[in-house]
């Protein structure tokens, strides 16, 4: 195991601690070292660039994009390796934008496993993502051999590169242009050569062209394509979405049920609910009305569990009597740019916690009114994190997660208190662990806001990852040294190096 | 009939208990809780959308008589009952306007016919805060009533008239808009009290929650002292004190609740002392409407040339219960002024017996009343005289 690249630029960003005390047995650019990775990869699995509650867009790009080139410039390695710690994809996007753009600052001997976590990043991140990482290059001129060929592998890999065509074709084209690809069959002629010019022998490219001259064509295509020629056809919404519907991806049948159901005009699209992955499925059960979501509250609540218990099945870590303190506060209610998305991860959790339990309790703050039915929860009231936190205590749990933004006010810091005191007079020894998990970057603290210094916090992307993130926790404790940080992001690169190239399906 | 209910002596908050703050930026909004909730006061925001309303207070709407002019954003519409039972919810019917409506587009007037008034059955129209100012501008209004020589013949035949005052909006105050957006509003609350750079500002109560939600954006429209712009433009205050947990006298899980309760209302205490100036002072209060057991009042805080006063309007019910507050911080130069026309008016408006109660001289008293912009009250001669 290697050091870390030495910090080569003093000025730490606030909440980087560089004033709190180093362990004696450790040295202070390792401390510092450990606080500001965890503090980056905190930031990189709640933040996205977009507008939160309490904080606008512009604070949180500023803040996101200070933190990456701070981590790039000083610690270029485990920069390289976060990408193989489960964060969201908007980040990814940006690590291997950054990876790519300062390449010649690679040390040799790390450059193959940097050029491995890059290819593997982008087979992971969606196709539009990835595509819009190579169109970036392009956008900030980034173009050297490394780029060109990582453009190459990606486009190679892909499992149908005819359906990519179609379905991203100016991000194809602006890849393939920057990179000199090299493009099989007829995709060249029919991204270049203006694809209204000949016939084609490619099925699905014959369809496109088709498609812009009989209404009947457009149905084979993917929905995004299709959905604007229907326009050009005039053929009515209602029409179009029944016929469509066979091709639309369960994501687009969920995204535009929300979106119709927002402004009034409710559409019918039948789509398995129990397929979807548990926080969209919270994040859309959530989009519905109350009076909507109580008739259908078994439906949901099934669904929800199942897919719980699928996620768990996933990374089965069995936990014991658990309590969860889930803010339901009005802040849970998000922003435009990410509708409930705190109180959707809450509700989620919830349930995650439910199956991987032996025991387990919720204690939402307010209070939930009515029956305390949570599948009907609503962003509303303050934030009293203290109160919960002590009942969750009293329960006598072995394990309190607290799913909250971090902002308290009835009263402040209380949940600071309670915990402080906690580990002081009733629990020293530290047999219940307490742990807050974030879904909510806060860009003056260039990380998830923290509940006071007993308490540690990560950043959770989804809910289904919360399991995987009770192991982060204790880094951002304080208590596990660098080398073990080290350890857990090389076993992580492993992992993510071992599996072998998911089958992207074009649609599921 | 239910009994009348009694004048207001102070701002108690009777029945209804203080939360701790939520902060953005340099304002802190305090919350205000009601211990019981009643359904028979309801109140409705009525929005009117022109540059200014003229609000005839006494005689009909176009007759000659005493007016107020005044930028009135919206007005609450108040429905009540006699005997406690709940009010029938409001309809969107209530939506339409009183008065008259005078030109159009974005010069338009309108003008309104008296600042409280009754409307059918049980239900009452009134421009709120405005009624307390206008009990403000209409203080010693009447001017001298002795013909003392000093006076110009404008103030002897007409009093104070025209009498003004400049106000802040809510949007003027910096970091206020984005303070009402992300505040987290309790189940049971009822009002606010609100805090720039941790000056009280103003106090803001409603009698239902569900109204309180409705009508909190609301507080944006109202009016401020010029002063809180000043403030608002300080650097944030952040965490006051922090009030903590007392480590000694935790000894099982069940203690740390109560010490949960013992902190929010550690943080109920300090904001009561935070807004002392207007919640621990004597007020002069003035009945405005009677409705069954309600009493509308406006009241002034009494005036301390060197402190925080409020002007501000109340409705309280026959037991002493605060159902409705809304209270506006004077600026100093507004004190001062009113402070002034207080000390003549005690004198009944002899110049020297006025300068003599305040301990200072003719020239100085004269020169003060110049100096707040009474001076078109006195003669030339007075004021040249005083200044020389």
């Amino acid at each position: 195991m290697s050091r870390p690249d030495e910090p080569t630029s003093p000025p730490a960003p606030k909440g980087a601690s560089a004033a709190k005390l180093a362990p004696a047995s450790a040295s202070r650019a390792e401390t510092v070292a450990r606080e500001d990775l965890v503090m980056f990869i905190n930031a990189c699995f709640s933040c996205t660039g977009q507008r939160e509650f309490y904080g606008d867009a512009r604070g949180q790009s500023v803040s996101i994009e200070f933190l990456h080139e701070y981590i790039l410039g000083n610690y270029r390695r485990l920069y390289a390796r976060t990408l193989a710690a489960g964060i969201n994809h908007f980040n990814m996007a940006q690590i291997v934008q950054g990876l790519l753009a300062t390449g010649r600052e690679a040390r040799p001997e790390h450059r193959e496993e940097e050029g491995a976590l890059i290819r593997a990043a982008l087979r992971v991140l969606p196709p539009q993502r990835a595509f819009r990482v190579l169109g970036a290059l392009r956008e900030a001129r980034v173009n050297n051999r490394r780029a060109r060929a990582v453009a190459r592998d990606y486009l190679a890999g892909r499992p149908d590169v005819h359906f990519d065509a179609v379905k991203y074709r100016a991000k194809v084209r602006a890849a393939a242009v920057h990179a000199h690809l090299k493009l099989p069959g007829e995709v060249g002629p029919f991204l270049f050569r203006g694809w209204n010019q000949r016939v084609y022998e490619t099925p699905l490219f014959e369809k496109f062209r088709a498609g812009h001259y009989a209404a009947a064509s457009i149905y084979d295509l993917p929905f995004s394509i299709a959905e604007g020629l229907a326009r050009k056809h005039e053929v009515p919404r209602d029409v179009f979405l029944s016929k469509i519907a066979g091709q639309m991806t369960a994501g687009e049948k969920m995204r535009l049920t929300e979106a119709a159901a927002r402004e009034r005009r409710p559409v019918d699209l039948k789509f398995d609910l129990a397929r979807a992955p548990l926080t969209k499925l919270a994040l859309y059960a959530l989009s519905l009305h109350p009076d909507e979501r109580a008739p259908r509250r078994d439906e949901l609540h099934l669904a929800l569990q199942r897919s719980a218990a699928r996620a768990f099945s996933r990374a089965p870590s069995p936990l014991g009597k658990v309590a969860a303190v889930l803010d339901r506060s009005y802040s849970a209610s998000g922003s435009s740019e990410k509708r409930r998305r705190p109180l959707a991860v809450a509700l989620a959790a919830s349930y995650l916690l439910r199956a991987a339990a032996r025991e387990y309790r919720a204690f939402w703050t307010p209070s939930l009114q009515g029956d305390g039915d949570e599948l009907l929860v609503q962003a509303r009231g303050q934030s009293a994190l203290g109160r919960p936190l002590a009942e969750a205590l009293a329960w006598g749990a072995d394990l309190v997660v607290i799913v909250s933004d971090g902002f308290e006010n009835d009263p402040p810091s209380g949940a600071e208190e309670v915990s402080r005191v906690f580990r002081a007079r009733l629990d020293p020894e530290r047999r219940t662990s307490i742990v807050h998990m974030n879904p909510v970057f806060d860009e003056e603290d260039y990380a998830p806001r923290a509940l006071g210094a007993a308490i540690p916090t990560v950043g959770l992307r989804d809910a289904e990852d919360l399991l995987t993130m009770l192991g982060f926790a204790r880094f951002a404790d304080g208590m596990a040294k660098l080398d073990e940080l080290e350890g857990y992001l090389a076993s992580r690169v492993r992992e993510l190096l071992g599996r072998a190239p998911p089958r992207a399906g074009a649609k599921p | 009939m239910a009994k009348r209910a009694p004048l207001m002596r102070d701002v108690a908050l009777r029945g209804i208990e203080i939360a701790p703050s939520q902060v953005r930026g340099g304002v802190r909004l305090v919350p205000l809780l009601r211990e019981a909730v009643k359904e028979d006061l309801r109140f409705l925001q009525r929005d009117y959308k022109e540059a200014a309303t003229i609000v005839s207070l006494d005689g009909e709407l176009r007759a000659p008589g005493v007016k107020y002019v005044g930028y009135v954003p919206h007005g609450l519409v108040v429905s009540w009952s006699d005997d406690g039972s709940p009010v029938a919810a409001f309809g969107a019917q209530m939506a339409r306007p009183d008065g008259k409506r005078l030109g159009r587009g974005p010069g338009a007037v309108r003008i309104a016919h008296r600042m409280v008034k009754r409307e059918e059955g049980n239900r009452l129209r009134m421009l709120p805060l405005h009624i307390a100012m206008e009990g403000f501008l209409s203080l010693c209004f009447e001017g001298p009533d002795v013909a003392w020589s000093e006076y110009s013949k404008h103030a002897i035949s007409t009093g104070l008239s025209p009498r003004w005052e400049r106000v802040a909006s809510g949007y003027a105050i910096p970091g206020l808009a984005d303070a009402l957006r992300v505040f987290e509003i309790h189940e049971r609350q009822v009002g606010v009290l609100v805090f720039v750079a941790d000056a009280l500002a103003s106090a803001f109560v409603v009698s239902h929650p569900e109204d309180y939600r409705v009508l909190h954006r609301s507080v944006i429209e109202d009016f401020f002292g010029e002063l809180m712009i000043h403030y608002g433009r300080l650097p944030p205050t952040g965490h006051l004190s922090k009030l903590g947990m007392d480590d000694g006298r935790v000894e099982g899980v069940a203690d740390l609740v109560s010490e949960i309760e013992r902190m929010r209302a550690g943080w109920a205490s300090f904001h009561g002392f935070m807004a002392e100036g207007l919640l621990a002072r004597p007020l002069s209060t003035k009945q405005v409407y009677q409705a069954g057991p309600f009493a509308l009042q406006r009241f002034m805080t009494d005036l301390r040339p060197s402190e925080e006063n409020h002007i501000g309007e109340a409705i309280v019910r026959d037991d002493g219960e605060l159902e409705y507050l809304k209270t506006y911080r004077l600026s100093s130069a507004q004190s001062r002024r009113a402070f002034l026309l207080l000390q003549l008016a005690k004198a009944r408006w002899n110049v020297d017996a006025a300068a003599a109660g305040m301990g200072t001289t003719r020239d100085d008293f004269v020169q003060r009343l110049a100096a707040a912009g009474f001076g078109y009250l006195l003669k030339e001669h007075v004021l040249k005289a005083a200044r020389a």
